[in-house]
């Protein structure tokens, strides 16, 4: 039950970041019914808000969206039954209600943990973003002196942060904050943002030239 | 249509295609190595570029602003697992001191 909890108060934070990026209630709301997948609502907000491209907020959320793809082929054998049952449950494919699913004993078991997980952080995602985005629209003065232009980068920061458990995952994210970093001058908003998946050769340097500092 | 109705338009059917793709076509055949490896890695690379920016852009300029030390409060905390929550508020409590003082 924690686990759908502790989605709430990144959907509060996503709710203000849209509020301040300029986003209506319905856009902000169908950003969470619809597309429903934290980092990639995150993504596009940022950017747009950031005075990004359609074409750069899209590309960079769907880059930070095809890993449900691999989500979802290791929930496939759980995920029986009709097609059209199979395509609702689908739009619930999360961390979170994988995360629950997998640790599960038996197949029928997985798919309610799943089911449960799922649907329960859709419910509260969406309730919250509504809350994020009612008591924060127009608030811009408070937003900044209460600090909480800081909100929507450290909410990134949180999800960034379990993605660093391993050397070639901390690697790819060195770089690709640099490379972001070294383009921003030079490019439109956005563009930083996909040139950073560059960074992923990072991880794939050969082992006799990743040291190359005496120690 | 606005920008932001564009794209969460092209979201919405980008995502939605990503979710569904394993349960109603591929089944449960594994993903190439080097594509999980790429599919795992992706999300570290546009997560830490886009922490980078946020943190330290101005529209096309780049500035260490009070944001900035919002945010070494932040990765401090979440080094000590605190939970989301307490993190988002050391993070901006920090922020809105740091504009306070300066």
């Amino acid at each position: 039950m924690s686990i759908v909890l502790a989605v709430a108060p990144f959907a509060i934070v996503f709710g203000a970041a849209a509020a301040r990026t300029g986003l209506t209630f319905w856009e902000t709301v169908g950003f969470s019914a619809f597309v429903f997948a934290g980092s990639v609502q995150f993504a596009a907000v940022q950017i747009l808000g950031d005075g990004g491209s359609v074409a750069s907020a899209t590309i960079a959320g769907l880059l930070l969206g095809v890993r449900s793809l691999a989500f979802g082929i290791i929930l496939a054998p759980v995920l029986a039954g009709p097609w059209w049952k199979r395509m609702a449950m689908s739009q619930v494919v999360l961390d979170e209600s994988i995360a629950v699913g997998a640790v599960q004993p038996t197949r029928r078991w997985q798919r309610y943990g799943f089911l449960v997980t799922g649907v329960g952080v859709y419910v509260l995602w969406n309730i919250c973003t509504i809350v994020g985005f009612v008591v924060f629209s127009g608030a811009e003065e408070l937003v900044t002196d209460l600090g909480l232009d800081t909100a929507g980068p450290a909410a990134l920061l949180a999800l960034l942060w379990p993605r660093l458990s391993s050397p070639p995952q901390r690697r790819t994210a060195i770089a690709a904050g640099l490379i972001a970093l070294a383009c921003t001058p030079f490019m439109p908003a956005g563009v930083p943002i996909l040139l950073s998946m560059f960074g992923v050769a990072a991880a794939l340097l050969p082992p006799s030239l990743r040291r190359t500092r005496p120690t | 249509m606005s920008a932001a109705t564009a794209v969460l338009v092209l979201l919405t059917i980008g995502t939605y295609a990503f979710k569904s793709a394993g349960p109603l076509f591929v089944g449960a055949r594994p993903l190439p190595p080097r594509v999980q490896n790429l599919v795992d890695l992706l999300p570290a690379a546009l997560l830490a570029a886009l922490v980078a920016v946020s943190t330290f852009g101005v529209g096309e300029s780049l500035v260490v602003d009070a944001r900035a030390a919002g945010m070494v409060v932040a990765a401090l905390a979440l080094w000590r697992r605190v939970p989301f929550v307490i993190v988002i508020i050391l993070a901006s409590a920090t922020t809105a001191l740091v504009r306070l003082i300066a």
